[in-house]
């Protein structure tokens, strides 16, 4: 055995590569409590102050510290970058995206437009030579896709009623297994996809070979790249890391690779805590390292996370407001022959919340099951209590699915990591879908150039009558579903093809297996509304209102009805009746490079834009109003309490949206419990209960309506400065929401019992 | 079979009792509490009437967020003024082994004849009470709630009797009940107690008022401001609230 991996057990992991076989066999369960956690270092204090500083400056520019104009982002683009080179040496893990901290890169390959306009809205403006390189001698994934769009595609794209595509920003979702550099070194990386080259197709040269072979050329050039860009920083990670603060930083080096690299929505970390923990237990036992000194390189690995920017263009900025990244880390869960993985790690991940306070990133995400250890369910409780910044997934439904090594690409969807990538593909408006067919394919808002109700959809026969009939809009409904679901698979078919070809994340693919699994994500927007629009057709009575071309442009609903979020399976069937509908729709069709489909119901914050472009529906929610986050109920729907909601959310059967159900709930402290303790066993409480019954997804926050309302109108405070809170899908700093987006948050807050 | 009075229902009570309680609001009492932040519920009729079944196989819906300490609490209104209904629901509830806890006032708690009957046949399903005592000074009481204390004293010292656990709660309105002196002898009372297994101090707050408006009444503690954490504190140590009383057992 390779002196690196001295002490290390097992076989298996020392020939192949193979993470997973490794942790397994080396990993510590932890079920103490939280007594053995240290506070943070000084050079802790001293690096995050500047880096608060930074952050408060950047604020005060209007979001952005500074942006690149001159140089195209690459591995090896940049020389070494510190936070501040006066405190060089206190970092225990180096490395930036750019030459200075949280300095946005120019990374044109996803779009040049994008690119240019992402800078113009904030003052900058790229050297001109690029826009001449990268419209007339390289092409980018942006034009490529509207080279190949067809008519039809850009109707539904304008319309929005499918929407947030990722053809004007990159698709991102692809978690790189970055704990391979620590494990293997890249050396071994590069030799191991040296060997897929050489075994990739039998000479004959079909499109996927040719393609592939490509591929696997491209990754060894990123794995090359990689030792270089360490190079800068004074490393040599061609071999496997010797200790814990070497396997932090050749992790971050990995990571750092894919984000300078990629400027995808979502650039998730994965699930590093458990195998990173084994390092720390070996020099923690060969007494190299101190249990202070171990929360230290966690914490400034997390402030390297923190740290993350992109440089992104105002209508991703309403969809996913408050700049977020994604960058999605995983605690916890249940090893497949039952140990629980909860290691010491995962306590000084969440403890970072409290040595460096609050905060959106890394999305920390705690893979949950009432099987924990009651004393990390209760620590993880505390935290979320006090911060507002975790959310926890349902390590019991992901665990069948995707083992017991899967990361969180983005907000709720599992990936396994390594074994597997995503095609990651927004989502289609159902709420929009039932006005279709209710008005035969015309938009309700959107108008031709005649001035007429634009036809995005097929002109089938529209609904004439003034009341509803629940059988007849069914019908129609499945009909338009039917339309909606093709139409939108082949948009995102030729969006992946694009962006394979134009902006391939090689960097990331050359730490995930040649052999890859490929998923296809799709997503629903406007789930709550159409189950309740439907319910109110079926159980009271709906009365159409025309404008004067006989579109129906609203409804009165005459009587009452049960709504989706009362535990009422009147209502709640609806749901999973129409959950399991658009996923057999979708699986009907061709996936690009034979992906398996999967939908999430889950809308991060584009809930507010879908909603903008979407008129008045059945169920009561008036024109161009937000939709329900993700698979939330409707705002007000609510009527019997948190856990009657919590209840008809967790009926959404989870086999049927593999790639997640996202449902975010705030509560009063107030309502959780008259004190500490209390609150903390109840929201245990709450999880086990939620859980228990195979939901998915859960982002609680808590606290009161008062404090956000305070915080709206005094952002200035500098308690708010780090006022984290969950929205659907993600964390994100309450002051840098739009204020539409922080009325909508603050109209949400129901669960506010007196 | 008795179909109860209902005025909603709340799948997350975590502050009606031990754990994560599924409370069922009674409709109607016929106490008249100038700070009610319920006033909704005074009236007695209600649209919504259910049966006992119908509500244990709703709360049953919520069994796996209850844990070991869980289960159901009747509250208000007045639950004692549905005591037949109550008494079922209990009765079938203890069948289905759920913790059952009653949030009274204790107003319609008679000492003698077939009501006491009655209530010492609910006290057999009932495993804890959460007492809300108004005030301790009678003149006070009466002016506060529209309503005597002498037969909610007696109830206390009834359940003090059968050993029946007590939650005691006092809503701390400023200017009507924090008067120092009738929280001293509050204490006292408590002291000759050994059911009590908690003691806890309400923050009177003003959320409550807008329901008021709704039904047209004038709110009578308008401008009466809620207590400041000192006073609360300070109220808290008289009743020497928070802590576990060392009388008390935990019930099943």
């Amino acid at each position: 055995m390779r002196d690196e991996w001295r002490g290390f057990k097992g076989t298996k992991w020392t020939d192949d590569i193979n993470v997973r076989d490794f942790i397994q066999k080396n990993y510590t369960p932890y079920d103490g409590d939280e007594s053995f956690l240290e506070g943070p270092t000084e050079a802790t204090d001293i690096l995050w102050g500047k880096v608060q500083e930074l952050q408060k400056e950047e604020r005060a520019k209007g979001g952005v510290l500074d942006c690149e104009t001159e140089v195209v982002s690459g591995l090896t683009a940049y020389g070494a970058g510190y936070i501040d080179e006066k405190t060089r040496d206190l970092e225990k893990v180096v490395g930036l995206q750019t030459d200075k901290p949280l300095k946005r890169a120019f990374m044109p390959y996803g779009g040049i437009k994008m690119a240019e306009e992402a800078a113009e809205n904030y003052g900058y403006h790229i050297n001109d030579k690029f826009h001449k390189i990268f419209t007339e001698y390289h092409k980018t994934h942006n034009q490529a896709v509207f080279d190949a769009y067809t008519p039809e595609m850009r109707k539904a794209r304008h319309s929005h009623i499918v929407t947030g595509l990722p053809d004007t920003y990159g698709r991102g979702r692809i978690v790189g297994d970055y704990r391979r550099v620590a494990l293997y070194g890249i050396d071994h990386l590069i030799e191991k996809k040296q060997e897929d080259l050489a075994n990739c197709g039998d000479g004959t040269m079909t499109d996927d070979v040719i393609r592939l072979r490509e591929e696997i050329a491209e990754q060894i050039r990123a794995l090359k790249g990689m030792k270089q860009m360490a190079e800068a920083y004074g490393y040599d990670i061609s071999a496997p890391a010797k200790n814990a603060r070497e396997a932090v930083q050749w992790l971050y080096f990995g990571y750092l690779a894919a984000i300078k690299t990629q400027n995808g929505a979502a650039m998730s970390v994965g699930r590093i805590s458990t195998f990173l923990d084994i390092y720390i237990e070996r020099d923690l036992k060969e007494g190299t390292l101190t249990e202070k000194e171990a929360q230290e390189l966690i914490d400034h690995l997390t402030m390297k996370f923190r740290m993350v920017k992109f440089a992104r263009i105002p209508s991703y900025n309403e969809l996913f407001s408050g700049d977020p990244v994604w960058a999605t880390l995983e605690v916890a869960g249940i090893g497949m022959d039952g140990r629980s993985m909860v290691t010491k790690n995962d306590y000084r991940f969440l403890h970072t919340l409290e040595n460096m306070g609050p905060s959106p990133e890394p999305n920390l995400t705690v893979l949950y099951s009432s099987a924990l250890p009651d004393n990390f369910k209760k620590y993880a409780a505390s935290i979320s209590i006090r911060t507002s910044s975790i959310q926890y997934e349902n390590d019991d439904v992901m665990k069948p699915v995707w083992g017991d090594d899967y990361s969180i690409c983005c907000c709720v969807s599992a990936t396994q990591t390594g074994k597997e990538m995503q095609f990651f593909g927004a989502r289609a408006n159902l709420a929009k879908c039932l006005l279709y067919a209710i008005n035969g394919g015309k938009d309700e808002k959107f108008l031709d150039k005649q001035g007429n109700h634009m036809q995005v959809g097929p002109e089938y026969a529209p609904i004439t009558s003034e009341y509803l009939d629940y059988n007849e809009v069914i019908h129609k409904f499945d009909n338009m579903m039917d339309w909606l679901a093709g139409l939108y698979v082949n948009i995102l078919n030729l969006i992946q093809y694009m962006h394979d070809k134009y902006y391939y994340e090689s960097a990331e693919m050359a730490l995930i297996d040649t052999d890859v699994r490929r998923t296809f994500a799709t997503g629903i927007a406007g789930f709550s509304h159409v189950v309740d629009s439907l319910s109110a057709i079926k159980y009271a009575k709906v009365r159409t209102i025309r404008d004067e071309s006989g579109l129906v442009t609203d409804y009165r609903v005459e009587g009452d009805f049960p709504r989706y979020g009362n535990d009422d399976n009147r209502a709640d069937d609806i749901a999973v009746w129409l959950l399991k509908t658009f996923m057999k729709k979708i699986r009907k069709h061709h996936t690009y490079r034979n992906s398996e489909p999967t939908t999430s119901i889950l809308t991060i914050t584009s809930n507010v834009v879908y909603g903008k472009a979407t008129g008045a529906l059945p169920d009561g929610r008036e024109a161009y109003k937000p939709f329900a986050p993700g698979a939330n109920p409707a705002y007000g729907a609510e009527q019997n309490g948190l856990l009657a909601s919590l209840n008809s959310v967790a009926k959404l059967p989870y086999e049927y949206a593999l790639d997640g159900i996202s449902n975010t709930q705030t509560i009063n402290p107030g309502a959780l419990g008259h004190d500490e303790a209390s609150r903390k066993d109840n929201l245990v409480r709450v999880l086990d209960g939620y859980f228990d019954q195979g939901a998915h997804h859960l982002n609680v926050n808590v606290f009161g309506i008062e404090k956000l309302k305070d915080a709206m109108e005094h952002p200035e405070k500098p308690e708010y400065a780090n006022f984290t809170i969950r929205v659907s899908g993600y964390a994100v700093k309450f002051i840098d929401l739009t204020k539409e987006q922080q009325l909508d948050v603050i109209s949400r807050c129901i669960h506010e019992k007196m | 079979m008795i179909r109860g009075r209902i005025h909603s229902i709340e799948t997350f009570g975590s502050v009606d009792g031990p754990g994560v309680r599924f409370v069922i609001f009674l409709q109607g009492c016929a106490m008249r509490c100038r700070f009610c932040h319920n006033a909704d519920t005074w009236k007695l009729q209600s649209d919504d009437m259910r049966t006992a079944d119908e509500l244990i196989e709703q709360a049953l819906r919520y069994r796996p967020y209850w844990g070991d300490e869980g289960g159901i609490t009747v509250s208000g209104g007045e639950p004692l003024l549905q005591i037949d209904f109550v008494t079922e629901l209990f009765r079938k509830a203890k069948e289905k082994g759920i913790h059952t806890t009653i949030d009274t006032a204790g107003q319609p708690f008679r000492s003698e004849g077939e009501w006491f009957e009655k209530f010492r046949n609910l006290m057999r399903y009932t495993d804890l009470l959460l007492v809300d005592i108004k005030e301790m000074d009678p003149a006070k009481h009466l002016k506060l709630t529209g309503m005597p204390n002498d037969n909610i004293l007696s109830m206390i010292r009834y359940l003090n009797e059968i050993g029946k656990p007590v939650w005691i709660r006092q809503v701390l309105v400023p200017g009507w009940t924090d008067d120092p002196e009738d929280l001293k002898k509050e204490r006292a009372f408590l002291n000759g107690l050994s059911n009590v297994q908690k003691v806890e101090v309400l923050p009177y707050h003003t959320m409550g008022a807008w329901k008021w408006k709704m039904l047209g009444i004038p709110y009578p503690l308008e401008g009466v401001k809620s207590p400041t954490e000192q006073q609360v504190r300070e109220a808290e140590k008289i009743l020497g609230a928070g802590a576990p009383e060392a009388s008390g057992e935990k019930s099943a």
